[in-house]
């Protein structure tokens, strides 16, 4: 039952993700860096509602899980030239962990 | 591909694709012992990067943009997440193991480009005649 439910959140995510990066990515990869800074925000949102298994099931584990991408920001990190791969790293990095610990501090203060 | 608005075959092969990676990433998550540290997050980016990166050396994926779609942006990026280490580095660090949090963050960085860029020299060997795309 939840590996349906990861495969499902996975399957909204992941195609999300992919026409995001052909939209916004270019030179500078915008559209995967906005990717994976929402998806740990919203990870780090959903971590914070106690959703049951079913419910971390689809939306932490399928949909975030599948939305953001560890792989593709590696592989464009080692792609592109040095300054604007280490503007990439750097961003996604800290926005990410960020966005993250900023997503559960919100809804843990309001819950 | 460079096409900006995919179409709905590519959307739905990706779709797929990331429904099959995100489950083997869940299958090896339920499967993996319990621990402090997210080895098993750390192990599924590291493996997942340089996989992407060697992808293009594999024909089919040459051969056809449809199965390099599935695969790469479909299984890889479904199968690897930043949302999960994200979590985890906040995790630990909330938790008052603001070392090993550091280590996670740093770890799965160092050894993801490592891996994304040995990938793509091993392709690129592979293939000295290959063109892109």
């Amino acid at each position: 039952m939840s590996a349906l439910l990861v495969a499902l959140g996975a399957a909204v995510g992941a195609p999300l993700r992919f026409a995001l990066s052909r939209a916004l990515d270019g030179r500078f990869p915008m559209g995967m860096l906005l990717v994976n800074v929402l998806g740990s925000g919203l990870f780090g949102v959903f971590a914070a509602m106690s959703l049951g298994d079913a419910g971390w099931a689809l939306l932490g584990t399928g949909f975030c899980g599948g939305f953001t991408s560890f792989s593709t920001f590696a592989v464009q990190s080692v792609e592109r030239p040095a300054r604007p791969a280490t503007t990439y790293v750097v961003a996604t990095v800290m926005l990410s962990v960020g966005a993250c610990a900023g997503g559960w501090s919100l809804v843990s203060a309001l819950g | 591909m460079s096409a900006r608005r995919p179409g709905a075959t590519d959307l739905l092969v990706v779709s797929v694709g990331g429904a099959a990676g995100a489950v083997l990433r869940f299958a090896i998550d339920t499967a993996a012992p319990d621990s402090l540290f997210p080895w098993p997050t750390l192990a599924i980016n590291v493996v997942g990067a340089f996989v992407l990166g060697v992808l293009p050396a594999l024909a089919v994926v040459r051969r056809s943009r449809r199965v390099a779609l599935a695969l790469g942006p479909g299984v890889l990026g479904g199968f690897t997440t930043v949302s999960a280490w994200a979590g985890q580095v906040r995790e630990l660090a909330d938790d008052g193991h603001a070392g090993l949090a550091g280590l996670c963050l740093l770890l799965t960085l160092a050894a993801g480009l490592a891996a994304a860029a040995l990938g793509q020299h091993l392709a690129r060997r592979a293939e000295p005649e290959a063109t892109m795309g």
